[in-house]
């Protein structure tokens, strides 16, 4: 092959029907990729059902800090026709495709390139010795890893790890089927490969979600009661916590329906106990009565609402980010909540964290709102520092300080709205928690006086709690010419776009706004005042972060780079609208 | 064990109205069994019957319309060494409530549920409830309702409750019996008081009562399930009230999580929980 290698810098794709095990293959290949010292992304795309259909997986690798998956492919395993028929346009020159030839022919005339190389496999013959049809994808890592000429020896160590469980049989016949693919590439391979792996010096990795590293957050933080109800892409979080909820002294209680979650929750909340929910979008619209109870209340409450497109059903295992407006409105009336929306997976660590003790020092409903792409894809990140961590529980009384307490008041309006907090089970602060407007005592009363006094309670506390947050920041160049300005998991895409924009030297900077509630009103207002041209960047349809700037601040943004397919921004399509700008 | 329980908080029902009853039968049941009022929670819904919370000085949650029943599970999982007592109207636990009621009975929390059944919505003014009679004129049905009634015993039975009983608000002693024997009782207990409702239930009065009640003999064999349930099909015109079903020994939902043996939840120390060895998964 004439063209230059390139080294450690590799998009593969693997697709199939679902039941193939497209989402395992996908996760090994990731880890095969960081345990060698590369770093990783692993982000799947599959449809609503169990059986049929297609789904894929893509990995990039390299060996610098990568921050989103991208849309080329350098080797594409393709495990039905279909996978290489949805997929080839996005191959490269000097792309592989890796297939069954026995089972799913495909002729050089279907390329679409001249110099892609199909490397035909006899995956189910090769699979059938070991084990049967279900190991064609072991095969198929063992042939990336010679095709790319990387380590058998990591894949070898992970099958070990991953199968011990089932016996040594299962072991052999996997490390087998994968050395089969191997081996097979190794004879058969006419000429090297345009893209290779190297190992580079091991680093402190992890491979872990959005959503694993929301629940290390939540039990880093205390959370002992989880209630929830399935709803894909949510639900890896009480499948997570259920696994840990033994060793951790969690309690996880699937319930008969979100309304049951909501309700477990803030009952569990009301008791004295670091609690969590989590769901998406249409089950969070069943929550939002209790979320307004939360309230009222003034137990503290945290949700992770992991969004997927909508209305109703929507696109259950797509991403979208529809869900601003929903969640900083839901429940009727005005009342104060926080809205937090993680970037990436330190944030959904950190800001998972964040919330048990703002939800507790305010006493008020703290939403963390992540996506799909957030909460079910998987980055290799370095191994984050778990000890450090302040658990701050605010005003809840200890039982001695509650045994002192005379005439205690629930509801006392203090200066800062936040009121000591009695649990059940404490002596001399025995009170009722209504979901009715009520009085300092916690009985229902509609005085206009008490009403008032109440809310600007509720109020006061939110008010307090600014402080609790950090200015958003500018990250990039100084002058820029445009300020990327967007939320949430756009994050990854935007700075994946930006290191493409600095290649060509066109300098841009990111505004990203993780506090969206309260909002941070007067530096986003400087920044947009002190920015050449603004562009707001959302997966959504309406452009609602560019609603709620303009709400706070007045100010319109110059320009809206919006996609709400039911995917991920790929970081060429952000790139690409900047260039636009740039040149207009 | 103090002698009056009462928060000061006067009720403001209609003259008449058996929730004074059910109070008055709550509140002696929970002074003769001594309970601690701060280890005492009473979760409400929404309903005139639902502000029973207000009036007693224990812990007190007054939570939505229909949501009792997932907020005491909360309380009860996050610190089970509480008396939870659940109390709330008909329309709140058959009706807006029925899913949760369902799914709550099948798993044995020990928690005693007090339903005041008045067969009507109280304080949403007079509208048929779920357990209204067939052919129940009201506001929203002037031409009569077409449903047949929920059967509450039934229901509670085949969903899997293990203590259910029926009492009715003209008798605070049996009641107060019955509340006290529900609180006994280790396991999910349904308490189902007919409560009269003089401003918007004209049919079920102190009549009705007199004339249709009668109270289970000791030839009930309460450990019977299928002879229970038979009783409880018993619904009109003779209705028998006392304890239908009661099934002892069977384990708790709280007895079957490990993880509540050693310490309540509430009281594990979260000051600084180690993850690190979770991260090893990671790698
Ligand atoms: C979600 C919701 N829907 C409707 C209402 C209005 N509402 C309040 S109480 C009630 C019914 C009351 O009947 P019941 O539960 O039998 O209690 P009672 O007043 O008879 O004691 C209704 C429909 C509400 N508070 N919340
Ligand atoms: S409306 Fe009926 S239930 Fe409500 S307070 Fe009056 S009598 Fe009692």
């Amino acid at each position: 092959m004439t063209e230059k290698e390139i080294v450690n810098d590799l998009s593969w794709k693997i697709g199939g029907e679902a039941g193939m095990g497209i989402l395992n293959a996908g996760m090994m290949f990731a880890k095969i990729a960081m345990r060698g010292g590369l770093f990783s992304i692993a982000h799947a795309i599959y449809p609503s059902l169990i059986r049929g259909g297609h789904n894929h997986l893509d990995v990039r690798v390299n060996s610098e800090k990568i921050y989103s998956h991208r849309k080329e492919v350098n080797v594409l395993v393709a495990l039905n026709k279909e996978t290489f028929d949805v997929h080839k346009e996005k191959l490269t020159g000097g792309a592989g495709v890796i297939y069954d030839h026995d089972e799913y022919p495909i002729q050089e005339s279907e390329l679409p390139k001249k110099d892609i190389q199909l490397i035909p496999i006899p995956l189910l013959k090769l699979s059938n010795q070991f084990g049967g049809r279900i190991m064609r994808n072991t095969v198929a890592i063992g042939a990336t890893i010679a095709l790319v000429d990387y380590d058998l020896t990591l894949f070898n160590d992970i099958l070990q790890q991953t199968f011990a469980k089932k016996g040594e049989k299962v072991v052999q016949d996997n490390i087998g089927a994968a050395k089969a693919g191997y081996d097979f590439v190794k004879s058969t391979l006419r000429h090297s490969f345009k893209y290779t792996l190297k190992k580079e010096h091991q680093k402190n990795f992890m491979l872990i979600s959005g959503n694993e590293a929301i629940s290390l957050g939540a039990v880093r933080a205390g959370a002992k009661f989880i209630a929830a109800y399935p709803m894909t892409p949510a639900s890896s979080i009480m499948m997570t916590l259920a696994k840990w909820a033994q060793q951790y002294g969690i309690v996880v209680k699937q319930t008969e329906d979100e309304i049951a979650a909501m309700n477990m929750v803030v009952g569990a909340n009301f008791a004295g106990v670091r609690a969590l929910t989590a769901t998406s979008g249409g089950g969070f619209s069943l929550m939002v009565e209790a979320f307004g109870l939360a309230a009222i209340t003034e137990v503290p409450l945290v949700v992770v609402e992991a969004q997927r497109p909508g209305p109703a059903t929507g696109m259950a295992t797509q991403s979208g980010q529809g869900d601003l407006h929903f969640v900083l409105h839901a429940a009727p009336d005005d009342f104060p909540r926080i809205v937090i929306a993680p970037g990436d997976i330190i944030e959904c660590y950190q800001e998972a964290i964040r919330a048990f003790n703002l939800a507790e020092k305010y006493q008020l409903p703290v939403v963390l709102l992540t996506d799909k792409y957030l909460g079910e894809s998987y980055w290799s990140i370095e191994e984050f520092d778990t000890g450090k961590v302040k658990i701050d529980r605010g005003k809840l009384l200890t039982d001695e300080q509650a045994e002192q307490q005379q005439n205690y008041l629930r509801y006392k309006l203090t200066s800062d709205g936040v009121s000591p907090r009695a649990i059940p089970g404490q002596k001399n602060c025995m009170h009722t928690a209504s979901s009715y407007e009520h009085n300092e005592e916690g009985h229902e009363d509609e005085l206009e006086e008490v009403r008032i006094a109440m809310a600007e309670k509720r109020y006061k506390r939110f008010e307090a709690t600014q402080k609790e947050f950090s200015d958003p920041e500018l990250v990039g160049d100084k002058g820029a010419e445009v300020t990327i300005i967007g939320w949430g998991s756009t994050k990854s895409g935007i700075l994946e776009a930006m290191k493409s924009l600095k290649r060509d030297k066109i300098k841009v900077n990111y505004l990203q706004i993780k506090y969206l509630s309260p909002f941070p009103t007067k530096k986003v207002a400087e920044i947009i005042k002190k920015s050449k041209k603004t562009a707001l960047v959302e997966n959504n349809q309406s452009g609602q972060l560019g609603a709620l700037i303009k709400m706070h601040t007045g100010l319109s943004l110059d320009h809206t780079i919006l996609k709400f397919d039911g995917r991920p921004f790929f970081p060429h399509e952000i790139y690409d609208e900047i260039k636009k700008i740039v040149k207009r | 064990m103090e002698k009056d329980i009462g928060s000061g908080q006067v009720p403001t029902w209609c003259p008449g109205c058996g929730d004074y009853v059910i109070l008055g039968s709550l509140k002696a049941a929970i002074t003769e069994l001594g309970l601690d009022l701060h280890n005492t929670v009473i979760v409400s819904g929404i309903g005139c019957g639902s502000k029973t919370p207000h009036f007693i000085r224990a812990y007190g949650f007054e939570g939505l319309h229909g949501r009792t029943l997932p907020v005491a599970t909360g309380i009860k999982l996050s610190n089970h060494e509480l008396n939870v007592i659940v109390i709330g109207g008909d329309g709140d636990g058959y009706g807006i409530g029925g899913n949760h009621f369902m799914h709550t009975a099948r798993r044995n929390l020990n928690i005693t549920y007090i339903i005041q059944n008045n067969e009507v919505y109280g304080l949403t003014k007079g509208q048929y409830s779920p357990t209204s009679m067939k052919g129940f004129v009201s506001p929203s049905t002037p031409e009569g309702a077409l449903e047949e009634p929920v059967n509450p015993i039934t229901l509670s039975i085949s969903a899997g409750a293990t203590f259910v009983a029926r009492s009715h608000s003209m008798d605070l002693g049996y009641t107060k019996q019955m509340i006290k024997e529900g609180i006994q009782h280790k396991g999910f207990a349904v308490i189902d008081v007919f409560q009269l409702c003089p401003t918007y239930n004209k049919i079920i009065n102190a009549q009705f009562f007199r004339e249709n009640l009668y109270k289970l003999g000791p030839d009930h064999d309460v450990t019977h399930k299928v002879k229970a349930f038979e009783k409880g099909l018993e619904h009109y015109p003779k209705i028998p009230y006392g304890v239908f079903y009661k099934e002892e020994g069977k384990p708790t939902y709280e007895e079957g999580l490990p993880q509540l043996k050693e310490k309540v939840l509430v009281k594990q120390n979260i000051s600084a929980v180690d993850i690190s060895p979770l991260l090893k998964k990671f790698r």
